[in-house]
């Protein structure tokens, strides 16, 4: 233990000795962890986050496909799902999207039910008559307006229709209502000028969860034209969004991998002719190979440990205390309306050890395995260089 | 011999402020899930929602889990993708099980 404790006090002195190499090393190394942590922290949380959530979701829904697209589905088609054993109710769902030329952004407008109350998420109320909508936080603050003022959208007529905001969504709900505009159903058919007798998508509920992938195979075998998408689909699309194998994983995570493979390449090519130098000398002060090793063990340790943990704490600070600031206008991409993220710090042990493991022990490889080189060279040749 | 103690320090001192960080991460999990989530549910539930509103640039990344089946992102991973976002969305897992009947 002591010798381990001298050894590690000479290894720190070394690399005091070559402080700004060593120091740029460590800010290096931190920012690549910093980098692939933070999007681990962030895919990871916002994966449990529309999976936590999105368990409310209905659990199928039934899209009509016409050539290949996404078309309005029928009316009638809902009293032949109701009719389907197992289903619960079958309700048509009345959506769509808006661009609003004024701001460059797009809003989804969704018709409810003029008998909605109860939201906690919402301050002020639902539209419950014609002429009135709630909106979403993000249209709040593009728009500049707020309870009790008015909003003009253009509708399918090329008309201006007026409406009374009566509800904004508080910013908590953010990730799921920041571009929504929720109009009275009668408001929005009139407003996208919908056929009579058809909606967007009918939204199903089943009584038996375990058999709602039966109930969309009915539906599928009953309505051949229809597309439906099941609850567990959904999810599963977040869970695909965000995992390792997504763009943003590859795109930036590989970046980050790349700069730590060049570092650790850097590293483990060749030592310099000043540490050489210095293995040689402590060879020929009586040092043995094993010692150099531990010494060279200590020093990876040093810097990657210190690394690591300074890392691992700035993408804590950085996705979950500050909201991934760095990170989101790559996640934003062109839309005008993005919400503001508030990271629910879902932290999974196993990612923190997993990437432990890949870059500590990496980075310890590539100071030992070069100095074992050197070490086991005669040392008079090694200090001659 | 300071330095060691210095370094074994700043290690212990790291490794506490991440202590503190993980068990801030389970309380506030804890405290959101019990204070926020059931009212979120209650959004996504009467408002019969299906998608998260974080890409609003275009339909198929505004609603991933309803767009249509031909979309850059869900039918070929390296199809060439016009929205910045939908480089970020990964393709989708095909169908956990699939039946096709042939008819004449």
């Amino acid at each position: 233990m002591i010798r381990h404790l001298k050894i590690l006090e000479y290894a720190l002195s070394s690399l005091v000795r070559r402080k700004f190499k060593n120091l740029s090393i460590i800010v290096v190394y931190t920012l690549t962890i910093s980098v692939l942590a933070s999007i681990l922290f962030l895919t990871h949380s916002l994966k449990l986050e529309a999976s936590n959530i999105l368990l409310e979701a209905p659990d199928v829904i039934v899209q009509k496909i016409s050539a290949g697209r996404h078309d309005l589905i029928p009316a009638e088609y809902i009293t032949k799902i109701r009719d389907i054993p197992g289903v619960g109710t079958a309700k048509p769902r009345y959506w769509g999207y808006y661009y609003d030329a004024l701001t460059h952004s797009n809003y989804t407008l969704l018709g409810s039910d003029s008998n909605l109350t109860g939201l906690s998420l919402l301050k002020g109320s639902m539209p419950s008559d014609s002429g009135q909508c709630a909106i979403g936080k993000g249209v709040s603050d593009v728009r500049l307006t707020g309870i009790g003022r008015e909003m003009i959208l253009v509708d399918s007529k090329n008309t201006g229709v007026v409406f009374t905001i009566v509800g904004v969504f508080s910013s908590e709900s953010s990730l799921l209502t920041n571009d929504l505009v929720i109009l009275e159903k009668e408001d929005l058919i009139k407003f996208f000028g919908l056929k009579a007798g058809s909606a967007t998508d009918i939204a199903v509920k089943v009584h038996n969860e375990n058999e709602v992938q039966t109930v969309a195979g009915k539906i599928k075998q009953l309505l051949p034209d229809t597309r439906p998408i099941t609850k567990s689909e959904i999810i599963r699309t977040y869970d695909t969004v965000f995992n390792w194998r997504s763009g943003m994983m590859l795109t930036i995570f590989s970046s980050a991998l790349i700069a730590f493979c060049i570092l650790a390449w850097d590293k483990a090519t060749g030592i310099s002719a000043e540490e050489k130098q210095e293995i040689g000398i402590l060879k020929a002060i009586g040092w043995d190979t094993g010692d150099i090793l531990v010494l060279k063990f200590w020093e990876g340790i040093v810097v990657s440990l210190t690394s690591f943990l300074l890392g691992i704490i700035a993408a804590f600070i950085h996705v979950f205390f500050l909201g991934a600031t760095i990170l989101a206008p790559v996640i934003k991409g062109w839309s005008v309306l993005f919400p503001d993220f508030r990271f629910v710090p879902y932290i999974d042990l196993y990612q923190i050890f997993v990437m432990g493991f890949l870059t500590i022990a990496p980075y310890i490889a590539s100071t030992v395995i070069p100095s074992w080189k050197a070490s086991v060279t005669d040392p008079e040749n090694v200090m001659r260089g | 011999m300071i330095k060691h103690r210095f370094f074994i320090g700043v290690t212990l001192l790291e490794v506490i402020i991440l202590s503190i960080f993980f068990f801030y991460s389970l309380a506030s999990v804890q405290t959101r899930s019990r204070d926020e989530m059931p009212a979120k549910r209650q959004l996504v539930k009467l408002l019969e929602l299906t998608d998260l509103a974080i890409w609003t640039e275009a339909r198929y990344t505004r609603h991933p889990s309803q767009a249509d089946l031909f979309t850059p992102f869900q039918e070929f991973p390296s199809s060439l993708e016009h929205f910045p976002a939908g480089s970020i969305i990964a393709p989708l897992k095909s169908a956990e099980s699939t039946t096709m009947i042939f008819g004449r």
